[in-house]
């Protein structure tokens, strides 16, 4: 493998994603809409009713909407990586994949370009909300715009691995909506997306340690503090080995020894 | 140096033994036909070979290039047309090119005059620009057999390409590609269940419950079995094989 190969491979990955993500308008759309109905309207109900007090990074006492950001930037990297793996198991029904995959390149690379090919289209769309959040006052410091930025990396990486070796174990289309049930709510709703987790450990000390066990709460939480210019070590941590333990169980999953056909496909000819 | 060696290949899918020692040769400018009734192991075969599924035994070379040893290098070596349509359907021709010519490491200068020169080539000047998903089914496969040509391998691989097509499309793209086979010199190996795309000078062999029943120059075999065409001339083979595998059984 060669450097050029790999670059250009990298390219036209992220190239062909970027090209799918604006022919489909409606797909845009619903991943932006969703994070702000939940910003304009949910945070704007539970503003009264779940007061906050100060924890880092926050220095003063804050607004639920505020608090609420970093877990609505979590939502969209969440659903965005869950929505690639979507993608992949229909381009592998579809057969695209195998054009991927038959790529002169080692298969963990062509999996991570497709990777990194969804978290740069994911990072796009929280910049997006980002910005139409700031007009709804809500307003982290500039510098936070800057260093939030590897870590929306760094958590896309780690939902988009999930989804990737998700994909590489659902054999079926159809078998997906199950992944919403059983993965997307549960990672997103046990996590300090929406709640500090000492809200939950005054409710259930149970559920407080699934929050914490939960690597999307530490995700949420390296987006929390870089988006305030405060860095979290155990977060990017957490975020760092779950990554690298998602990717190689999907290169795993996607070992020819394995067949990476879907069920339909199995001996067909 | 052959294009494609593959030997004595084996390959289950859990109790179901689906290749049973397959072994073929395809030669540089040759083109050779995969004959098999639907079952038969034709797509389990190239997915091995194209690396998708790994062999339970056996080797394959592309090239000379080990598949097992060298992958990347055999992989290199090829082009595949899929049986089913692999094309992005929300980009364009060009597009669909491109990301081909990009993830096989082509320099933009070289894809594209690689692409213009694959334009004219497969005449598709006029719907490039267009969307895939408005095409043809037959201007679809001319499309996917540009792509897998564009990096100009050693040894063309196609699966059942004509499948869905109607007669007047497949009898123009089976011609393309055989000429595509003289003038380039590239090795082709077509897998098919449609006898008429065989032609009496093609090399041929015939897959059958996941062996290779018979192998050879298609107008010898006419010849030795006294069949007057391909058809015929399967069934009649099919039918010894099946006679001689019941007799086995029953001995053992």
């Amino acid at each position: 493998m060669t450097i050029a190969h790999a670059l250009r491979c990298l390219r036209g990955v992220a190239v062909r994603e970027a090209l799918r993500f604006v022919g489909q308008r409606g797909r845009f759309f619903s991943a932006l809409v969703r994070p702000l109905v939940w910003l304009f309207i949910f945070a704007a109900g539970f503003r009264s009713v779940l007061g906050i007090s100060i924890i880092p990074p926050y220095e003063t006492y804050i607004l639920y909407e505020e608090y609420i950001t970093p877990g609505l930037l979590g939502m969209i990297l969440l659903f965005s990586g869950m929505q690639s793996s979507l993608s992949m198991v229909y381009d592998r029904e579809m057969g695209s994949m195998s054009v991927l995959l038959t790529t002169p390149l080692p298969r963990w690379y062509l999996l991570l370009c497709k990777l990194l090919a969804g978290v740069f289209v994911a990072v796009l769309q929280t910049y997006v909300f980002l910005a139409i959040a700031w007009f709804w006052d809500i307003r982290p410091p500039l510098h936070g715009y800057l260093m939030v930025l590897p870590a929306l990396f760094c958590a896309g990486l780690m939902v988009g691995a999930l989804g990737l070796l998700l994909s590489s174990l659902i054999k079926q289309l159809e078998n997906f909506a199950g992944v919403m049930n059983f993965v997307i709510f549960p990672m997103f709703f046990a996590s300090s997306a929406l709640y500090p987790l000492w809200k939950m450990q005054e409710s259930s000390l149970p559920l407080y340690w699934l929050c914490v066990l939960n690597p999307f709460t530490h995700a949420v939480e390296l987006v929390r503090f870089a988006l305030y210019g405060k860095f979290n070590w155990l977060a990017l941590l957490v975020v760092a080995i779950c990554t690298v333990v998602f990717l190689a169980a999907a290169v795993v999953g996607y070992d020819p020894s394995r067949g990476f056909l879907s069920g339909k496909d199995r001996g067909r000819s | 140096m052959s294009a494609l060696q593959v030997d004595q290949v084996r390959f289950s899918y859990k109790q179901l033994e689906a290749l049973k020692g397959v072994s073929l040769t395809v030669e540089p400018g040759r083109f050779v036909a995969l004959l098999g009734a639907n079952g038969a192991g034709k797509t389990t075969l190239f997915s091995i070979i194209t690396g998708l599924y790994r062999a339970h035994s056996g080797n394959i070379s592309v090239m000379g290039h080990s598949l097992e040893k060298q992958s990347l290098k055999a992989l290199t070596a090829m082009g595949v047309v899929f049986q089913k349509s692999t094309l992005d359907m929300d980009l364009t021709v060009k597009q669909n090119l491109r990301y081909a010519a990009d993830l096989q490491g082509m320099a933009r200068k070289d894809s594209k005059q690689q692409l213009n020169a694959a334009i004219e080539l497969h005449s598709m000047q006029d719907y490039m620009n267009r969307k895939v998903g408005s095409l043809s089914g037959g201007q679809r496969r001319r499309v996917e057999l540009a792509r897998a040509l564009l990096h100009r391998p050693a040894l063309l691989l196609l699966d059942e390409p004509t499948v869905g097509l109607d007669l007047n499309s497949r009898q123009d793209f089976v011609s393309h590609v055989k000429s595509l086979c003289q003038t380039q010199q590239t090795g082709v190996l077509w897998a098919t269940h449609l006898m008429d795309e065989v032609d009496q000078q093609d090399d041929i062999f015939l897959l059958a419950k996941g062996n290779i029943i018979a192998s050879g120059n298609t107008q010898a075999l006419l010849n030795q079995h006294q069949q007057s065409d391909v058809a015929s001339l399967f069934n009649h083979l099919n039918a010894n094989h099946s006679n001689t595998a019941d007799n086995q059984r029953q001995v053992s």
